[in-house]
C-alpha cells in the first residue's frame, strides 16, 4: 500500500514538474498570465506530492514495510528508530529522493516569494529548477526507483551500512550536504533565468539570489565541517581530511561559491566580472552534480561508493547539457555583458578580491585534477594509481597561504586605490599580528616553515579582521558619544553583510590555526597494556582499568575502559569501543575522545585478547582540534549575520555622517548598496 | 570596441594563458613524483631494480601461516600473497582487530633492497566495505566468543 501511494506520488509529481515547466516557459514567452499561474500552481502540486512520497518512504522505514525494494535493502528490526529514519540517505535510492525533495521545496520557495515580479526572470528561474527537478523524478521512477517490489517480501533486511548507523553526525552532515548541494541550484537557476529573459545586465538576479546563495554556502561549510567531524569521531584514524575523492567531491563546489560570493560585490560595485559570475555559478552547480556523480557512480573506490549502478551516465549526460546550455546562453549575451566600470588601481579591495577569485578557481583546479588524475590513468593506461597528500600539499598550501594573506589585506583596503599613508597605518597592526603569532608558534616548537607562514598569517587576517569591527566602532563612539556595546551592535546592524563577512573570515582564521596546529604538533603513542598497566603520553598516564564486551540489538561491543591520570591523580575516564554488525567483516571503531579547549586526547582500540587481559591502544594529542568545529561554527555564524535583513530604518536614522562612511569606503549611495 | 579596450583584453588574454601555463605545469609536470601506483605482488617483483625505495601500494591476500605479531613490541609480519608470488611485509603498529589469514589487504610503503616491504599504513581491502554475510559465515558467533572472552560487566 504505502508501496503504491508513493510510486504514484512520484509520477504525478514528474507529470506535474513537466506540465510546470511548459506552462511556465510559455505563460512567459506568449505574455498569458494565466497559464503562468497555472504553471507556479503545478509548481507547488510537484512539491506536494514528492512531499507525499517522502513521508511513504520514512513511515514505510519506520514500519519495517520490507515490501518496498528501499526497505528490504537499508531496514532491519534491529536497526534503533533514530538510524532506521536516518537510513532515508543511507543509499543511492533514498538519498535521490531526499535530493528530489529538497530540490522541490525550494522551487516552491522561490516561486512563492518572487512570484509576483514582473518580467521573464522568475518564469525562466522556475523553468531551470523544474528541469533539474525532473531530472532527479525521472530516476526516481525509471533506474533508481525506490518504490520498487520485492516479492517474495523477506521477513527482515540487512539494515545500513554500518559506518552510517554508528554515530550521530551522520544524522546531520548529509541533510546539511543535501541542503547545500541543492541550494546552489537557486543561484544557478536565477543565472540561467537571467540570461534566457535578457536580464542579465541588470544584476536584478544576484540581488534576488544573494541570501539563497548565502544559505546554501553556509550549509555547504557546515555539511564539510560536520564530514571531517564525522570522520574524525568514527574512522579511528585520528584525523579528518584525507583528500579523498569524495571529500573533494564537495569541497570544489564550495571553493567556487566562496569565489562567487566574493566576486559578486565586485559586479554590483564596480559593474565588473558579469561573465565571469555567470561562468563561477555555472561551474558551481556542475561540480554539484560532478560530486554527485563521483559519490554514487562507482567510478572511484572510496569510502562513500555506498550505491554502484547505472546511474553515474545519467549524471554524466546531465553534466554535459548544463555545461552546453550554459555556453549557448553566455554566447548568447555576451553583447550584454561587457563591464562598464573598471577597477580603481592596484591597492584597492577590487584587485584582492580578483587576485583571490583566480586563487580559488586554481585552488579548484587543482582539486579537480587530483580526483579525476586516477581515473584518466587507468582508463588511458591500464595502471592503477592514487593521488595522494604530497600533490595536495605541493600545490595547495602556497594557495592556501595566499589566501589567508588576502583575507587580512581585503578588508583593510578601500575600493577605491589606498594611498600610502592610509595603508601604512592600516597595515601596521596586523603586521604586529603577525609577528606575535610567528613567534608563538616558533616558541611552541613550530619548525616547518609552512606552519610558521600559516601561524603569521593568520594573526595578520585576525588582527585586520578584528582591527575593522574595532575602528567601526570607534569611529561611532567618537561621533555619537555611544558605548562600546552600543555602538559594536550597531556597527553590525548598520551593515550586516559587511561584518558577518569579517565574522566569517575570523571563524576561517580558527579553522587554519586549528588544523596548523594539529599537523604540527600531534603526537602518537601505542602500546600493548596488560589491565592494570599505564602508559605515559605527554604528562598523562593512559592506565587500562577492564576489556569488557556487550549485546546490543543490532550489534556487539566490546570496549576498553580507560583511566587519564595526572600526576598520580585519575582525572577521567575514557571507554573507547568496538562495534561488530553483523553485515560488517571488520569492527567499526568508535573512538573515545577527552575535548578541552587546547586540544583533544583521542583513544582508540586496537586490539584486545579474547580473554581480556591485554588490548593494544593507540592514543592521540591533538591540540586544537575543537576549534576546526568551532571555527566552522563561527563561520556559519558570519553567514547567518550577512544573510538576516537589516532592521528597517527611519529614514531620519541614515545621518550624514553614516553616508560619509559609506563614501569612503567607496559605496554608491544608491539603494543598492542596503542590499 | 574601440583600440585601448582590445589591447587591454589582449594584455588579459596573454596574462592569463601565461599565469595559468604556469601552474598547469607546475602541477602536472611533477605529478608523477605524487602519485602513488597500485601494484600486486607479482607485478612488483617484475620491476627489477625500479621497484625499490619508492611509495606504491601493495594488494593481495594475507598468505595463510605467515602472520607474526608481537604485541608487546608492537611488530607485525606477514606475507602478501597474489597468485604464487609473495612478498615479506613488516610494518609496525597494532592491526586491524579482524586481520587474518586469506583476508585481502592493501599496504602503503617502500619496498627495500633486503626483500621486506616496510608498511606505513596496513588497510583491509573490502568488497566496497559493506556486503551481506555469506552462507555458512556466521559473524555473529564470532562476537559472541569475543565477548564471552572478556569479563562481562
Amino acid at each position: 500500500m504505502t508501496r503504491v501511494l508513493g510510486a504514484s506520488a512520484l509520477l504525478v509529481a514528474l507529470g506535474a514538474s513537466v506540465a510546470a515547466l511548459v506552462l511556465t516557459i510559455l505563460g512567459a514567452r506568449r505574455e498569458r498570465p494565466t497559464w503562468l499561474a497555472a504553471g507556479y500552481t503545478a509548481t507547488f502540486i510537484q512539491f506536494g506530492m514528492v512531499t507525499a512520497a517522502t513521508f511513504a518512504m520514512i513511515y514505510a522505514l519506520a514500519a519495517h514495510d520490507f515490501s518496498v525494494s528501499y526497505v528490504a535493502q537499508v531496514g532491519s528490526r534491529a536497526t534503533p528508530l533514530f538510524y532506521t529514519v536516518i537510513s532515508l540517505w543511507g543509499a543511492l535510492e533514498g538519498s535521490i529522493l531526499f535530493w528530489a525533495w529538497v530540490l522541490s521545496l525550494l522551487t516552491a520557495l522561490v516561486v512563492f516569494w518572487n512570484r509576483e515580479r514582473p518580467g521573464a526572470l522568475i518564469p525562466y528561474t522556475s523553468a531551470t529548477m523544474l528541469g533539474t527537478g525532473i531530472f532527479f523524478q525521472f530516476l526516481l521512477v525509471g533506474p533508481a526507483n525506490p518504490f520498487g517490489l520485492v516479492s517474495p517480501v523477506p521477513t527482515d533486511g540487512p539494515g545500513p551500512n554500518p559506518l552510517l548507523q554508528n554515530h550521530i553526525l551522520m544524522g546531520v552532515h548529509p541533510p546539511l550536504l543535501y541542503l547545500g548541494y541543492v541550494g546552489m541550484t537557486v543561484p544557478f537557476a536565477f543565472a540561467i533565468g537571467a540570461m534566457a529573459s535578457g536580464e542579465v545586465n541588470g544584476d536584478a538576479w544576484i540581488r534576488l539570489s544573494r541570501r539563497w546563495t548565502m544559505g546554501a554556502w553556509a550549509f555547504l561549510t557546515a555539511a564539510i565541517i560536520a564530514g571531517m567531524w564525522w570522520s574524525y569521531e568514527v574512522l579511528g584514524w585520528g584525523g579528518y581530511w584525507a583528500w579523498d575523492p569524495v571529500e573533494n567531491a564537495s569541497f570544489m563546489p564550495w571553493l567556487t561559491a566562496t569565489a562567487f560570493l566574493h566576486s559578486v560585490m565586485v559586479q554590483e560595485r564596480r559593474g565588473l566580472l558579469r561573465l565571469w559570475n555567470l561562468n563561477l555559478i555555472v561551474a558551481t552547480f556542475a561540480l554539484t552534480i560532478l560530486g554527485t556523480f563521483l559519490t554514487r557512480s562507482g567510478v572511484l573506490s572510496s569510502v562513500h561508493a555506498f550505491g554502484e549502478g547505472p546511474i553515474g551516465f545519467y549524471f554524466l549526460a546531465a553534466i554535459a547539457i548544463v555545461l552546453l546550455l550554459s555556453f549557448v546562453l553566455v554566447a548568447g549575451n555576451s553583447e550584454r555583458l561587457s563591464g562598464d566600470g573598471r577597477l580603481e588601481g592596484v591597492a584597492s579591495r577590487g584587485t584582492v578580491f580578483l587576485m583571490q577569485n583566480l586563487l580559488f578557481t586554481a585552488f579548484c583546479f587543482t582539486v579537480l585534477v587530483g580526483t579525476l588524475f586516477p581515473i584518466v590513468a587507468e582508463a588511458a593506461r591500464g595502471v592503477k594509481v592514487s593521488v595522494g597528500e604530497p600533490f595536495y600539499n605541493r600545490m595547495t598550501l602556497p594557495i592556501c597561504m595566499a589566501l589567508l594573506f588576502l583575507m587580512g589585506v581585503g578588508p583593510a583596503l578601500p575600493w577605491k586605490a589606498a594611498d600610502r599613508e592610509t595603508l601604512r597605518a592600516k597595515m601596521l597592526p596586523p603586521v604586529g599580528g603577525a609577528l606575535v603569532a610567528a613567534v608563538l608558534g616558533l616558541l611552541a616548537g613550530a619548525r616547518n616553515p609552512y606552519a610558521v607562514l600559516a601561524f603569521a598569517f593568520s594573526g595578520f587576517a585576525a588582527v585586520a579582521n578584528v582591527g575593522e569591527f574595532v575602528a567601526g566602532a570607534r569611529a561611532r563612539m567618537r561621533q555619537r558619544g555611544e558605548a562600546a556595546t552600543t555602538a559594536l551592535s550597531r556597527l553590525v546592524n548598520t551593515n550586516r553583510r559587511r561584518y558577518g563577512g569579517y565574522v566569517a573570515h575570523l571563524g576561517v582564521v580558527a579553522v587554519a590555526v586549528a588544523i596548523t596546529a594539529s599537523a604540527t604538533f600531534k603526537s602518537e603513542h601505542e602500546a600493548t597494556l596488560a589491565k592494570g598497566q599505564s602508559m605515559r603520553v605527554q604528562g598523562l598516564d593512559i592506565r587500562l582499568e577492564e576489556v569488557w564486551g556487550r549485546q546490543e540489538p543490532q550489534r556487539a561491543v566490546i570496549g576498553a575502559t580507560v583511566a587519564v591520570l595526572k600526576a598520580g591523580r585519575e582525572v577521567g575516564r575514557m571507554d573507547p569501543r568496538m562495534n561488530f554488525y553483523p553485515t560488517s567483516q571488520q569492527p567499526i571503531p568508535t573512538p573515545a575522545v577527552r575535548s578541552r579547549a587546547w586540544g583533544d586526547v583521542y583513544v582508540n582500540l586496537m586490539s584486545f585478547k579474547q580473554d581480556g587481559s591485554n588490548a593494544t591502544l593507540r592514543v592521540i594529542v591533538e591540540p586544537l582540534v575543537p576549534w576546526i568545529w568551532a571555527g566552522g561554527m563561527i563561520i556559519c555564524l558570519g553567514a547567518l549575520i550577512a544573510m538576516v535583513p537589516a532592521p528597517r530604518r527611519a529614514p531620519v536614522e541614515s545621518t550624514a555622517t553614516e553616508r560619509a562612511e559609506r563614501e569612503a569606503s567607496g559605496t554608491p549611495s544608491a539603494p543598492v548598496a542596503a542590499t | 570596441m574601440s583600440n585601448a579596450t582590445g589591447r587591454r583584453t589582449a594584455t588579459l588574454v596573454i596574462a592569463t594563458v601565461i599565469v595559468v601555463g604556469a601552474f598547469g605545469w607546475l602541477m602536472l609536470g611533477n605529478i608523477e613524483g605524487d602519485v602513488v601506483y597500485f601494484y600486486t605482488p607479482q607485478e612488483l617483483l617484475a620491476k627489477g631494480d625500479a621497484a625499490y625505495d619508492r611509495a606504491v601500494r601493495l594488494g593481495g591476500q594475507v598468505a595463510p601461516g605467515s602472520v607474526k605479531w608481537d604485541a608487546d613490541a608492537l611488530d607485525l609480519r606477514f606475507r602478501v600473497r597474489e597468485g604464487t608470488s609473495e612478498v615479506l611485509v613488516h610494518s609496525k603498529g597494532a592491526p586491524p582487530q579482524m586481520f587474518r589469514d586469506g583476508m585481502g589487504v592493501v599496504v602503503e610503503g617502500r619496498f627495500r633492497r633486503d626483500g621486506v616491504f616496510e608498511s606505513k599504513n596496513l588497510m583491509i581491502k573490502h568488497s566496497e566495505e559493506y556486503r551481506a554475510p555469506k552462507p555458512g559465515e556466521k559473524p555473529q558467533e564470532m562476537y559472541r566468543s569475543l565477548i564471552k572472552g572478556g569479563s562481562t560487566s
